[in-house]
């Protein structure tokens, strides 16, 4: 009745850019760049819907809002944007989903 | 006083003249229950990002609309009666607006903090009182995580 394999709990948690736990993988360990919050740095206080510039580089191919975990984008402005993207795809200016 | 914007995309089988009268109709009706239209933002012909009732681009207009708030429902009614308009949005900024207002304010008086630091300690971060920590903003997460 032993939970299996233990697959080292590095599922969602560790996706923020943590290290892989050293599990019987094997260590692959990347010191990666730490990434920043693009708004932050140009000291961004409000997301304009409007600017669909802007906001299409935060939106893949797909149409997906792309997650901050890849952005890097701190969890404020992250919020901000989500709101941003969303009253844009209301307005046309952003595609709900593309294929 | 609430701020609200008021996004409406216009078909584009419409003259030019006609918009102009749909824009000066639509401020009129605000301007007649007595708020007022501070702005008003012809974003020009688009595309559209996906098709709506068949038309693949549209006149878009942006009216900003300082009021109560009763005159975007006679606003949205109008539009929506409207078959020129073929989306609107409407969306309440005051506050965001407001809340990017303090953000701003905030980091004034963290500069201004910052100028006057070695001062009285009231401020939050003197920057003097701040030792150098390096690298310790990876907030924790990693090593933490056992």
């Amino acid at each position: 009745m032993s939970s299996g394999p233990r697959e080292d709990g590095r599922r969602d948690r560790d996706d923020r850019g943590g290290r892989p736990q050293g599990g019987q993988g094997g260590g692959r360990r990347f010191v990666r760049a730490r990434k920043s919050c693009r708004f932050c740095g140009d000291k961004v206080d409000y997301i304009d819907y409007k600017d669909s510039r802007l906001l299409s580089s935060y939106v893949p191919e797909r149409g997906k809002i792309l997650p901050r975990r890849i952005s890097g984008t701190c969890a404020p402005h992250q919020r901000m944007l989500a709101t941003a993207i969303k009253r844009a795809r209301n307005a046309a200016l952003l595609p709900f989903a593309t294929d | 006083m609430r701020v609200y914007e008021v996004l409406f995309i216009v078909a584009p089988n419409t003259e030019e003249g006609d918009l102009e009268s749909l824009v000066t109709q639509l401020s009129d009706v605000v301007t007649n229950q007595g708020a007022q239209v501070t702005k008003v933002d012809r974003m020009g012909r688009r595309r559209l990002a996906y098709p709506i009732q068949k038309f693949n681009d549209g006149f878009y207009v942006v009216l900003t609309v300082e009021g109560t708030g009763a005159e975007i429902a006679e606003v949205e009614r109008r539009m929506r009666v409207s078959d020129a308009i073929i989306r609107y949005i409407t969306i309440r900024i005051d506050e965001d607006l407001k809340r990017a207002e303090k953000f701003r304010a905030r980091r004034a008086a963290g500069l201004a903090a910052a100028a006057a630091a070695g001062g009285r300690g009231r401020h939050r971060r003197p920057a003097a009182a701040q030792p150098v920590v390096p690298d310790d903003d990876d907030d924790g997460d990693e090593e933490g995580d056992e």
